[in-house]
């Protein structure tokens, strides 16, 4: 249980990263110092989003985004709450006012503002509750997160967390071997793009900044957003002769040293 | 007399010395001072600026040495040295501080990049209520699927020792796979 901290030291780009590659279905909520944010998930897609006591009916979404005029809208709100938001979106699609596209892009265009919006929040508490499921009076989307979590990781700026986050830039990049790790499907901006054409085990992150013309501080920090995205994970270089350790065994002999750690073993069940 | 070592590694206060304590035949010599910063004297009253040394004697000619780094950033140069021959290495991190998680994640890249020594990451305190689930940590911490990573509680030395002996577990198997 347990997923809950505050977001001055786990931020909304790594709880979204966690969110995606766990697939998780559930509601995070996140206590902010002016308002609660909530976001729902289904398999680790965002459903739905909404901070504070927002109107978030479809019919103020469409409104807002000149789907609905404001005769029309007012006509919808004086039915009160007699109408869900699905039954709504039929009837509307029915009436020919507005297209299923058109009702599914303004809630996505909805709950990715909201996220963005939670991005710029710095201080606040969060907690996944995995029994709280996303609306069912809602109509639901299910946006993939990749594309938020790069955005997300794009604004990190801060030199330090980015030197912890990639200590060295010796090691090398390869693509992630989850099967939807898809990158056709992700938004990246030019840099990334030159940045993603290096990857290859061979060439070491700090060979791929220097051949894309990058400082220390611009590919740690495109490079944090691909392994924030699940896209690439980091490896040792290939063909870069391994750093031999200095001496681990008393011995050289393998036989010998493989009768070492079979006494250590021996030793440790015994205690 | 043979000795090998292994490294405990980990952020401040994820249980390093209560780890090493837990199996070791000596009284882990750490020294422990006073630290003056506000915010680690809340975590811990006393926290240890010299490393943990533990002994684990195998027989009369081998003996095991357990090494725990110290957590603080500032004294992060002792970790290439104490890294230097290493039989592999244990990551602690503390279950029940999320605020931690990024640090352990740097100091594992850290000791990855000096050799490819094996290694175990331990999620300890996972006796505590409010401990982050293993999945959760796995993706937080950004660990690969074959990356062992452990339920751990350090002062119970069954578990410490599940622990070391899964090290050693991989230790043998790369020996093997090396052979081939
Ligand atoms: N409940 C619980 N407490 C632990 C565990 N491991 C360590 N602690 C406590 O956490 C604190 C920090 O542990 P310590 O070994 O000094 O951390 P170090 O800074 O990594 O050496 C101490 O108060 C320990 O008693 C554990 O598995 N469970
Ligand atoms: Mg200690």
């Amino acid at each position: 249980m347990a997923l809950r901290g505050n977001l001055r030291d786990f931020t909304i780009t790594q709880l979204l990263n966690l969110i995606n590659l766990a697939r998780k279905t559930g509601t995070l909520v996140v206590e902010g110092p002016n308002e609660t944010a909530q976001a729902f998930f289904r398999e680790g897609k965002l459903a739905f989003a909404q901070i504070g006591r927002e109107d978030t009916s479809l019919a103020h979404i469409l409104f807002k985004a000149n789907k609905l005029s404001a005769g029309q809208y007012k006509a919808i709100q004086q039915r009160g709450n007699s109408v869900s938001d699905k039954e709504l979106g039929l009837l509307l699609i029915n009436a020919g006012y507005v297209s299923q596209d058109d009702i599914l892009a303004n809630l996505q265009q909805y709950s990715t503002d909201v996220i963005h919006r939670l991005f710029t929040w710095v201080e606040g508490f969060f907690r996944f509750d995995n029994d709280q499921l996303p609306p069912d009076d809602r109509i639901n989307v299910r946006l993939d997160l990749e594309n938020l979590i790069i955005e997300g990781s794009r604004q990190l700026r801060e030199w330090e967390q980015l030197q912890d986050e990639i200590p060295s830039l010796d090691m090398a990049l390869k693509f992630t071997a989850r099967p939807d790790a898809n990158m056709r499907n992700v938004n990246l901006n030019v840099e990334e793009w030159r940045v993603v054409s290096y990857i290859n085990p061979k060439n070491t992150i700090r060979q791929i900044g220097n051949a894309a013309k990058m400082n220390d501080l611009e590919i740690r920090r495109i490079v944090y957003g691909l392994l924030q995205a699940g896209l690439v994970e980091i490896c040792r270089p290939e063909g870069v002769p391994i750093p031999q350790p200095v001496r681990v065994f008393p011995t050289e002999d393998k036989e010998e040293q493989k009768t070492l750690v079979n006494r250590l073993i021996t030793r440790i069940r015994s205690l | 007399m043979q000795t090998v070592k292994m490294v405990v590694t980990g952020p401040f206060s994820a249980g390093k010395t209560e780890f090493i304590k837990s199996v070791s035949e000596i009284d882990v010599v750490s020294t422990e001072r006073k630290i003056s910063t506000k915010a680690e004297k809340t975590v811990k009253e006393a926290t240890t600026v010299a490393m943990d040394f533990g002994r684990i004697t195998v027989d009369e000619d081998l003996v095991l040495y357990l090494f725990g780094t110290p957590g603080q950033k500032r004294f992060d140069f002792m970790w290439e040295i104490l890294s230097e021959g290493m039989l592999g290495f244990i990551v602690l991190v503390d279950s029940t501080r999320p605020e931690t998680f990024r640090e352990a994640r740097s100091i594992l890249e850290t000791f990855r990049a000096y050799a490819p020594t094996p290694y175990v990451v331990a999620a300890n305190k996972q006796d505590m209520n409010d401990a982050w689930e293993l999945e959760d940590m796995r993706h937080a911490l950004r660990l690969d699927p074959k990356v062992k990573f452990l339920s751990c509680v350090a002062m119970d030395r069954d578990s410490v020792k599940t622990i070391l002996l899964e090290l050693l577990y991989s230790i043998l198997a790369e020996m093997e796979s090396g052979e081939k």
